[in-house]
């Protein structure tokens, strides 16, 4: 195996089936084959990471991930001049009331330290903040690299990225042909870091309004990033006329569309059950699934397209 | 003036549907809505609204004068984000890493850097025929930081209101009552990370849309964790109601959330919503559940200041 391939799957909106598909593909990869292709798993939503929600994992090892730093003020020091406060373009340090030191608002702190260089009475430093953990795990369909950031911090990006170099490291020593990266939606920095060197983009969207503008910029920006995508069509029967204009775009915008899923509760009862759809029920949605993993797996170039 | 932040840490779960169809059943001649999912904004799908006012919105970076610099790489030392980096007698500035703090215009011994505008999207604002005011931000592709335009998009939208619409400017008179204050619904990006901060922060209440699945409740749990650590109160919508389990109703009852409105899974309003459709377009009787949710909120607002 010459090197490590990596699918990316976005989608702009968010909720149009991500994680169920990426979950899916990682059922597939392991079932479809005499000896499975093997892949390690990314969830890099490390908002709400969800993926870990179907795979089952069993955790193996935990880490810190130190994010940004926060301003602290040393009230001893502190004159309660208002400098500090006038330097912060974030708004996250308060004026101060009468002769007491300025409050630092941890969430709105940037770490940027422009508050410590202004300060006339170096009374302000700036402290490592923990901003999550993240998780190497087991799952029956491979190794899982996966993520916590602390409700409100900041740094997203950078654990994504995190999350990701691990599981390359992972990749690269244990001869893993593939990472599978669940995405965040959006189309922002986490985003960003996400799609970052994959080799396909997979976008899952959705026959409506608001999955259609979203499918655009998320288009828009793998094209940025000059990323080979691939879209397909979750709950492609809920909306036929949605189905029907996101075609049309494709065409236009000659970007291949590798398949439509139908909208089935099952995918919701699956969820329930803690499994990925295609291990819970050989239904329209599976043979679907299965179909899209198949183009997935011939544009990667991987073995068994 | 309540400032109610339409929020889910899940994507999908129907934010855009509540917040938009939240407006459209308020007295719209004070209600002003913000569209603060910059990456991928949806609310204007819905609410149809002209866009007469129009700003580029960005973050001030450095610009280095070449001819001043001596290339001591203080500027490098002092950025905490390795936007600027000195390569031998030059220096490089990063843009998509630079979050535009000014510190290194500010520590430069020769006054060789200044701050330019670099453009990162655009903050529009207008009426809606339904007489809701509507703004939104929207990021430039390509761009990383969502943040900085969803604050200044929050301080952009109180001028975009009360120019396009006198009722706003009345209501935000000292002497207004209380029954014409403005009220300001702000649409989440999901997720619970720095720009759902940015949309909470100043919030007086979070509306938080949920549905009933694994996924939704464990999304839920760090919604309501911010929401904790912000001390912003919030209410529970549980949309998609019937398709799960029952494990979100029972969180809810457990930490004491109150469950403002309930929207069952039914495939007629999926369609109506796919179409484009507000919510209480496609079932009108919602118009009074909306009205009772806000009223709900109002009270327990009131409970909060006491």
């Amino acid at each position: 195996m010459s090197r490590v391939k990596q699918l990316v799957i976005l989608s702009g909106k968010g909720g149009t089936g991500k994680t169920s598909v990426t979950a899916a593909f990682a059922h597939l990869a392991v079932g479809s084959q005499p000896n499975g292709l093997r892949a390690v798993l990314v969830d890099a939503d490390v908002d709400a990471a969800n993926l870990e929600l179907v795979l089952a994992p069993e955790r193996l090892e935990m880490h810190e991930f130190v994010g940004g730093d926060v301003a602290v003020i040393d009230a001893e020091r502190c004159t309660a001049c208002g400098v500090c406060v006038e330097a912060c373009r974030f708004e996250a340090l308060a004026a101060p009331a009468d002769d007491r030191p300025p409050q630092v608002d941890p969430v709105a702190c940037e770490g940027c330290a422009a508050c410590v260089y202004r300060c006339p009475n170096q009374a302000i430093s700036m402290q490592p903040q923990l901003a999550g953990h993240w998780f190497r795990s087991t799952t029956g369909y491979g190794p899982l690299i996966h993520a916590a950031l602390r409700p409100g911090q900041q740094n997203s990006g950078k654990l994504v990225t995190l999350v990701k170099q691990q599981a390359r490291l992972l990749a690269l020593d244990e001869s893993y042909p593939l990472l599978l990266v669940d995405g965040p939606p959006g189309i922002g920095c986490p985003v960003i870091s996400a799609a970052a060197g994959a080799d396909l983009v997979l976008i899952v969207t959705e026959p409506t309004t608001a999955g259609i503008h979203d499918l655009a910029r998320v288009l828009q920006t793998s094209r940025h990033f000059k990323l080979p995508t691939l879209v397909c069509v979750n709950k492609a029967d809920l909306y036929p006329a949605g189905t029907a204009t996101i075609k049309t775009y494709c065409q236009q915008e000659q970007v291949e569309l590798v398949g439509c899923i139908p909208f089935d509760t099952v995918v919701t009862q699956a969820m329930v059950a803690g499994v990925p759809v295609t291990a819970y029920a050989d239904g329209p949605v599976t043979q679907a699934l299965r179909q899209v993993w198949a183009r997935v797996k011939g544009s990667l170039g991987l073995p068994g397209a | 003036m309540p400032r109610i932040v339409v929020a889910s840490g899940k994507g999908g779960t129907g934010k855009t549907t509540i917040a938009t169809s939240l407006a459209l059943s308020l007295d719209s001649s004070r209600t002003l809505l913000i569209d603060c999912d910059v990456e991928a904004p949806n609310a204007h799908l819905f609410l149809q609204p002209r866009l007469e006012r129009r700003e580029e919105v960005g973050m001030l970076i450095p610009e280095v004068d070449a001819p001043r610099c001596t290339a001591c790489g203080r500027c490098a030392e002092v950025c905490a984000y390795h936007a600027v980096v000195v390569i031998g007698k030059r220096v490089l500035v990063l843009p998509q890493l630079c979050h535009g703090c000014g510190s290194c215009a500010y520590n430069c011994p020769e006054q060789a850097i200044r701050e330019r505008l670099d453009v990162m999207g655009v903050l529009e604002a207008g009426p809606t025929p339904s007489g809701v005011c509507f703004a939104r931000g929207m990021m430039q592709v390509g761009e990383a930081m969502a943040s900085p335009i969803i604050r200044q998009l929050k301080r952009w939208a109180g001028d975009g209101t009360s120019a396009c619409r006198q009722a706003a400017q009345a209501g935000l008179h000292p002497d207004a009552s209380s029954d014409g204050q403005p009220i300001v619904i702000l649409d989440a990006p999901p997720g619970v990370s720095c720009p759902v901060v940015e949309t909470l922060r100043g919030a007086d209440f979070a509306l938080l849309v949920t549905e009933p699945t694994p996924f939704g409740l464990h999304d839920l749990r760090l919604m309501v964790d911010v929401t904790r650590e912000l001390h912003i109160p919030a209410g529970i919508v549980i949309n998609r109601d019937g398709v799960g389990d029952g494990q979100v109703e029972a969180y809810c009852a457990a930490v004491d959330l109150p469950v403002l409105l309930r929207i069952p899974l039914e495939r007629s309003i999926g369609e109506g919503i796919a179409r484009g459709e507000p919510l209480v377009a496609i079932r009108p009787a919602y118009v009074a559940s909306f009205q009772q949710l806000y009223a709900c909120v109002e009270s327990i607002l009131m409970e909060t200041e006491r």
